[in-house]
């Protein structure tokens, strides 16, 4: 049979990158004092299962190395060799290695080949410190000098053969695959009738087979009861040669082994870690079910719409109908988006092993805390959060935490704490970074942002107001650029990465005390909560998360500056105000600001005033792209259809008012 | 049709021997631990049993005692997937009553001749 065993590469490498997820967190959970032996155990068997599927898929390399980690695993499990920080640090680097190997190969990339020899090097030479390290039994016989043309062999069952599923039948049937054979059955062993147990073997066999084989050959068929049966092979030299052709080469062992899958031959994976997703059977099961549901509907509705004439009975089966196809259509939505809902977990995997290495390499003592690792959300969104999300944990490793000493100095306890917490709240998902460190200095913040010019030198701001500064473009407090944090593309690339996300970030500090930073995200890209506004005929949607409010000003409270730019004054603020309608170049009823409403909104932290015609409803709206379905648009971000079927844009805030020739609402206020 | 169950925590590994298999014409069903394994062989009898031994929750080896103690599996093949170091656990097998064993790694061939040696 012809097997392609390429087919199950793909499998083989997503289960190889959990299996190394796996390891890379027991790892850094496990107590190296005194660990547990379940931990010890998984460990193992995640790089058994990985050896075990490279071995046999023919990826080389990987089974190679991974025999040396399997080792050695299998000697600290069981309690050979005591378990040292260096043997952590040692199969980190390996569960690395073997991510990039992995990778290379499924990507028909490189990976670090110096690192491979150097690791393969210190794990072979640490195996080799112990004398206890199991060598291979190798049983080799010396080989026969001379082929003998047959074996004679003497079989004495075991009493307990049977039992455990062996028969010799099966075996005889073996022997004779590989030429003729003479069986002899000897029952001189039977026992009394009373004492004979029908699941017993007391049966022993001459058997002589006729076949140029070794023995090695004639063994294996008894391989599996050679310890509890006796069993005796004398070669026959037979002077008549038997003319059998000699059919040892069926035997399956003489077969070469499957053609090994080179790397040319694994079907290509573009970006693989976009490319599938595991969807659990529980959530295609509702969605089975919801399908079920809809057609059950349908069926109802197709019968009343054959009817010719519809009366007053069939009309209000009609609205049963459409009120249960809306409600199967929401079920259904729901559990679509179900199915690219990821828990967080995927993401907060990465921080222990990030913490723990740039703890060492900053010499600070933290510990982190996860919570909320079950959260759900969009894995697009899981995707893009990451990033900002490393950002942040080694700013607060970087910046937050303070040294042992210092911790000590103010009376804190050595090991600082970082903690990720995620939870739902309303439609979206709430990311809490929170550090336990010296929280941000104010006055350093302030000081560096009068000498960038970024505050008037005699301007005074609120604590708060100084917090949002580490936002701005090219602020960075770090006395020296480290490795780490500090190249001043810090927070405002983040900002900016979570407000493409259709997010926020809030920042919180009490000096000493702390840092805390909350990312707001939509659950899902797909759908937003939006705001319907209407501008003479059109009706465009803007982005619930980014409204602040609504108002209808009084002429008084509107300022004029030069170049028609208006400002409203809104409590101590004063906002610049963008005529959508001009910018869009709509006819609307609201030409001036008196005579429509104001939407405050956030543009990067700043409020900016849109004027429209009419508030309408709110909704969620699914998202279409412009840019795969029509061309990019300036101060748009999509589109939607609403449900007469119109098409609504949908209004990128920052856009507009770049389109609006507003740079900065503040430089026109000061 | 011949049924056999075959038991593996690992997904490539589960897929090539069913795979494999059910090209042969067996009727393959699959489990992902001991545990499974064993609700799926009280559920129903299979003709030959194939099993991991490193699996979590339950593994091959008490999985095979288990299912050896029933009276469906006393005299059924079991056998288990182990690898070249694992003299010990051949041993361990044989006494938990394993039929017999195939080394890993293997190929489809050495699989379906061992699968020929214990269902004929």
């Amino acid at each position: 049979m012809d097997i392609d065993l390429s087919q199950f590469s793909q499998v083989f490498f997503e289960e190889s990158i959990e299996g190394l997820a796996v390891m890379e967190s027991e790892l850094l959970k496990l107590d190296i004092a005194a660990p547990e032996p379940e931990t010890i155990n998984t460990i193992f068997r995640a790089a058994h299962s990985i050896k075990g599927g490279s071995a046999t898929f023919g990826f080389t390399s990987v089974a190679n190395f991974t025999h040396l980690l399997e080792t050695l695993l299998d000697q600290i499990r069981d309690g050979q060799r005591q378990m040292t920080a260096e043997h952590v640090d040692l199969l980190l680097a390996s569960v690395d290695l073997l991510r990039g190997m992995i990778d290379a190969l499924m990507n028909k990339g490189d990976y670090d080949n110096d690192k491979a020899q150097q690791l393969q090097q210190r794990l072979s030479k640490l195996l080799a410190e112990d004398a206890k390290s199991p060598t291979k039994q190798v049983d080799a016989l010396p080989p026969a000098e001379e082929q003998p043309n047959g074996w004679q062999i003497e079989f004495v069952a075991g009493v307990d053969i049977l039992r455990c599923g062996n028969d010799p039948q099966l075996m005889f049937a073996e022997l004779r695959e590989k030429g003729e054979l003479d069986v002899r059955l000897q029952a001189s062993q039977l026992p009394p009738w009373h004492d004979f147990d029908p699941e017993s073997c007391y049966l022993s066999w001459q058997l002589t087979l006729h076949a140029n084989v070794s023995l090695d050959e004639v063994k294996e068929v008894f391989e599996w009861v050679e310890d509890e049966c006796q069993i005796r092979y004398q070669p026959l030299f037979e002077a008549e040669p038997t003319t059998e052709a000699p059919i040892a080469e069926d035997t399956a062992v003489d077969k070469p082994l499957v053609k090994a899958p080179d790397l040319k031959s694994v079907p290509q994976n573009k970006g693989n870690e976009s490319s599938s997703i595991r969807v659990s059977t529980e959530k295609i099961d509702m969605l089975i079910n919801m399908v079920g549901e809809l057609v059950i509907t349908q069926a109802m509705l197709g019968q009343i719409g054959r009817q010719d004439e519809i009366g007053p009975e069939s009309m209000l089966l009609l609205q049963q109908g459409l009120e249960q196809l809306a409600s199967h259509t929401r079920d259904l939505q729901e559990s679509v988006m179900q199915i690219r809902m990821l828990p967080i977990s995927f993401a907060f995997n990465r921080f222990p092993r990030l913490v723990r290495d740039i703890g060492q390499q900053l010499n600070k003592k933290v510990e982190l805390e996860l919570k909320g690792e079950d959260t759900e959300l969009d894995k697009t969104v899981l995707e893009k959060i990451v990033d900002p999300m490393v950002h942040l944990v080694r700013n607060s490793l970087d910046h937050g935490l303070e040294s042992p000493e210092t911790r000590r100095k103010f009376g804190k306890a050595e090991t600082g704490t970082i903690t990720l917490n995620a939870f739902h709240q309303g439609g979206n998902i709430v990311i809490e970074i929170t550090d336990d460190g010296a929280g941000l200095n104010t006055a350093k913040i302030l000081a560096k942002a009068r000498e960038k010019g970024l505050v008037g030198a005699d301007e005074e701001l609120s604590d708060e107001a100084i917090h949002q500064l580490i936002f701005k473009p090219g602020f960075s407090t770090a006395d020296a650029v480290s490795d780490l944090s500090g190249r001043g593309v810090g927070m405002d690339v983040v900002k900016r990465n979570i407000h493409e996300l259709n997010g926020s970030i809030e920042l919180s500090s009490q000096p000493g005390k702390g840092s805390r930073i909350t990312i707001r995200l939509p659950l899902t890209l797909a759908i937003l909560d939006g705001q319907l506004v209407r501008i003479g005929r059109h009706i465009y949607v803007v982005p619930l998360v980014s409204i602040y409010e609504s108002l209808q000003v009084a002429p008084s409270r509107i300022n004029r500056l030069g170049e028609g730019q208006e400002l409203i004054r809104l409590r101590d603020e004063y906002l610049p105000v963008v005529k959508v309608h001009q910018v869009f170049n709509h006819d609307a009823e609201a030409r001036e600001i008196k005579d429509g409403l104001v939407m405050v909104v956030d543009n990067s932290n700043e409020k900016v005033g849109l004027l429209v015609d009419e508030l309408l409803a709110q909704q969620q709206v699914v998202i279409k792209s412009l840019e795969d379905n029509y061309t990019r648009i300036p101060g748009i971000s999509g589109a939607t259809i609403l449900g007469d079927g119109t098409v609504a844009l949908i209004i990128d805030v920052a856009g507009l008012v770049n389109l609006a020739g507003l740079r900065n609402g503040k430089e026109h206020a000061a | 049709m011949k049924k056999i169950l075959a038991v593996d925590d690992s997904a490539s590994m589960r897929q090539m021997v069913g795979f494999t298999l059910k090209t042969a014409g067996f009727d393959v069903t699959e489990a992902t631990n001991g545990d499974e394994a064993l609700k799926v062989a009280q559920s129903k009898n299979f003709d030959l049993v194939i099993s991991d031994v490193n699996m979590p929750v339950m593994d091959g080896i008490t999985l095979i005692r288990n299912l050896r103690n029933l009276p469906a599996y006393k005299f059924t093949p079991l056998l288990m997937l182990t690898t070249e170091s694992g003299g010990d656990k051949k041993q361990e097998g044989r006494a938990a009553g394993a039929t017999g064993w195939i080394v890993k790694p293997f190929n489809p061939e050495q699989l379906l001749a061992t699968v020929r040696k214990v269902l004929g």
